[in-house]
């Protein structure tokens, strides 16, 4: 087994009011490892930060910290804190008892709490803010003195519920940089919940991608960016176009009204797939018989590159690229085999899921994945 | 701008404060440092012997002659001097002011105790509980002050309810009514809602994230009440003391009804000083003046504590 996973989950269930939140998740999570739970709003994000903090109790599943079984264990006794969704900063504390309020409570020494205060202040960027009421701080300056209340218990797990959620692009940026450092620098495991793709990229060194409850998809931001496991994935991690093919046989793919070559295998002959293809992989050439071809039909300048709206046949394609074609002319589509992705259809989350569940078994190394209605 | 209409539409409260309050007020405190004494022609004060033998020797001369009923003015007449009489007189009725003091402060600190888990339970409640409870909370109070009492009366009589309950188990009969007890208990009673309405709606500002996270910092239910939801609901507890305290503090009703005369409160006192018997308006108010700054030190107190959260949680 291995000996650094700080955190399981065991095929985890929850429900409220007759609604299915989670829908049996399984998540090892590693010693001093950054892992952000990425998903739309309302995904169970939250819930599953909550129940690993000890706030929500699971229908079914085990939470295990360091191999031992946590379920009846009470927040306070856990050895995890928390960044809240919206602070939750003592209104009636100022900036040093704020932080200071979990050593206080483990009856530390004035000297040992005003050390350690300073520090986390220092840490997050606020020294010299000691007296002043929480109230009257900006955003950006409630969110670090939540983070260094949370910090001064020195946790072995740090949880941040979208920390960044309600500062400004520059904020968010600036802070995105500074906690990915005080991580690295306390070694400790972050549990970050986000919405916001990109910031799970830049930061994490796991991103789980959840959708409906369910997992979607467990690894590297290179991972998840370049081998999504499905059109959810693909959609949600940056810009896809997706496109319905048939699977003629391996590396063999047809769609657009043509034939492919491509890298994948493993599926039934003529199996529906999706084919995802990522904007920046193309790129444009003249038209001509070996690509396919089609109509600009608009063009969009987004800083970096350009976002150039193509249609063949039936399809619209959206293409990144730094030089501009003219609007109405004709264009040739061009990608390589490697920038074809095949992904089995999925109507929704739960088929999904149970094929991932399918998928384990068949390759036998599922453990004891979570059971599936 | 802003400042002037704001000023503008305070307007008409000034207006009502100032007759309805203001003065009000200000005639109590001069009934309190007056006295009306007799006088002769000259203004001279007279001592009411002085007056009453004046007066006596009027009505015989005017009798003598035949002097009739509209005519027969007498030389002694009446007029309003300052005193401190009256106050210096109130420290007669030291022991009952103690004792209202006293019942008044029992019943305070029951009502919070009993309250303040009360209130804090009800905040923590789904949405629509909260209602409901909150609806329970008020139900006494849309009974009449009146009736709610006499209830209680027919409750604690010696061969009321209770004691015919009991006596089924060969118990008592106890002596419940017309004690000091009993007077507490209608206090707390009656006043009850006015300590849970403000507590409750302090309590239930304090947001649920804010408790959750004195948990994940390591505090267990009792340290989340003492340090998080203590401190944040002092402003409720000042109001919520102030409201029990005060009517309390001045209630008739309740100890006459229940407290069958033995239990004289500060508030039959003063009743009894305009309405009563013992007619006299200007001890009656000097009464009321000490009991007004008494109170008025009491809240002094209570807003000391409260300086620290510049909200101000006065509620009713
Ligand atoms: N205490 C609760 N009672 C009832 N339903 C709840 C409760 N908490 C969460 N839910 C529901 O569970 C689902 C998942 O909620 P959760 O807060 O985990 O989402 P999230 O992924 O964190 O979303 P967001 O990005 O908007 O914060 C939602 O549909 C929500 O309405
Ligand atoms: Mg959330």
């Amino acid at each position: 087994m291995d000996k650094n996973k700080i955190i399981e989950l065991k095929g985890i269930f929850k429900e409220y009011n007759g609604e299915q939140v989670l829908k049996g998740i399984d998540l090892d999570i590693h010693d001093k490892e950054f892992v952000t739970f990425l998903g739309p709003s309302g995904c169970g994000k939250t819930t599953t930060l909550r129940i690993i903090g000890g706030f929500v109790t699971p229908d079914s599943g085990d939470v295990l910290f360091n191999g031992r079984r946590v379920n009846d264990v009470p927040p306070y006794k856990r050895a995890v804190n928390t960044v809240f969704q919206k602070y939750a900063l003592f209104p009636h504390l100022n900036v040093y008892e704020n932080v200071a309020f979990g050593l206080r409570l483990k009856k530390e020494k004035e000297s040992v709490i005003a050390a350690k205060v300073a520090e986390m202040l220092d840490l997050v960027n606020l020294r010299g803010f000691e007296k002043r009421s929480v109230s009257l701080l900006s955003g950006g300056q409630q969110q670090r003195v939540a983070i260094a209340r949370a910090l001064c218990n020195e946790p072995k797990v740090l949880l941040l519920d979208e920390p960044l959620g309600a500062l400004d692009l520059q904020l968010r940026k600036e802070m995105q940089i500074e906690l990915k450092k005080i991580q690295q620098r306390l070694e400790i495991t972050f549990i970050y919940v986000t919405h916001d793709q990109e910031e799970a990229l830049t930061m994490s060194d796991t991103v789980v991608v959840m959708n409906g409850g369910v997992i979607q998809q467990i690894g590297t931001p290179q991972d998840i960016y370049n081998e999504p496991v499905n059109a959810f994935v693909a959609k949600f991690i940056g810009e896809s176009n997706i496109l319905p093919g048939i699977m003629h046989e391996d590396y063999k793919v047809e769609f657009a009204g043509d034939n492919f070559e491509c890298v994948d295998k493993g599926f039934r002959h003529l199996e529906p797939v999706d084919v995802v293809i990522r904007p920046e992989d193309i790129t444009i050439c003249p038209p001509s018989d070996k690509v396919i071809n089609g109509l600009v039909e608009s063009v969009l300048f987004k800083g970096v590159h350009y976002e150039i709206m193509v249609r063949a046949y039936s399809d619209l394609w959206k293409i990144h690229s730094t030089k501009a074609p003219e609007v109405g002319s004709v264009v040739g589509i061009d990608f390589t085999p490697e920038d074809i992705h095949i992904m089995r259809k999925m109507e929704s989350s739960e088929d999904y899921a149970a094929l991932e569940h399918l998928n384990e078994q068949r390759a036998g190394t599922g453990e004891e994945a979570g059971t599936v209605e | 701008m802003n400042n002037l209409r704001s000023r503008l539409a305070a307007t008409p409260y000034l207006a009502w404060m100032i007759i309805f309050m203001v003065v009000p007020l200000a005639l109590i405190v001069v009934f309190a440092f007056t006295t009306t004494v007799p006088c002769d022609a000259e203004g001279n004060i007279l001592t009411d012997e002085e007056a009453y033998l004046i007066q006596e020797e009027e009505t015989l001369i005017w009798e003598e002659q035949g002097t009739p009923e509209e005519e027969r003015v007498s030389a002694v007449s009446e007029k309003t001097i300052f005193t401190v009489q009256n106050i210096l007189e109130v420290n007669k009725y030291m022991p009952t002011m103690l004792s209202s003091i006293w019942m008044a402060l029992v019943a305070t600190v029951i009502c919070l105790l009993i309250g303040y888990p009360l209130a804090y339970m009800i905040s923590r409640m789904h949405f629509v509980s909260q209602k409901m409870m909150l609806m329970l909370v008020m139900l006494p109070m849309w009974m009449n002050f009146l009736l709610r009492t006499y209830a209680w009366m027919t409750l604690l009589e010696r061969n009321g309810l209770i004691n015919r309950f009991l006596g089924l188990f060969g118990v008592g009969p106890f002596n419940m009514i017309n004690t000091q007890g009993a007077v507490i208990l209608g206090m707390i009673y009656n006043y009850l809602p006015f300590m849970i309405l403000p507590l409750y709606s302090v309590m239930t500002k304090i947001e649920n994230t804010t408790i959750e996270a004195a948990q994940d910092l390591g505090a267990n239910r009792l340290t989340v009440m003492w340090r998080v939801v203590v401190p944040l609901s002092v402003p409720g507890i000042n109001s919520g003391i102030t409201a029990v305290f005060i009517p309390s503090v001045s209630t008739f009703i309740i100890s006459r009804m229940l407290g069958g005369g033995t239990n004289m409160l500060i508030g039959d006192l003063i009743d009894l000083q305009f309405l009563g018997n013992a007619y006299n308006p200007n001890l009656g108010s000097a009464i009321s003046l000490v009991l007004m700054v008494f109170i008025l030190l009491c809240m002094s107190i209570t807003n000391a504590f409260d300086m620290e959260d510049k909200e101000g949680g006065m509620l009713l």
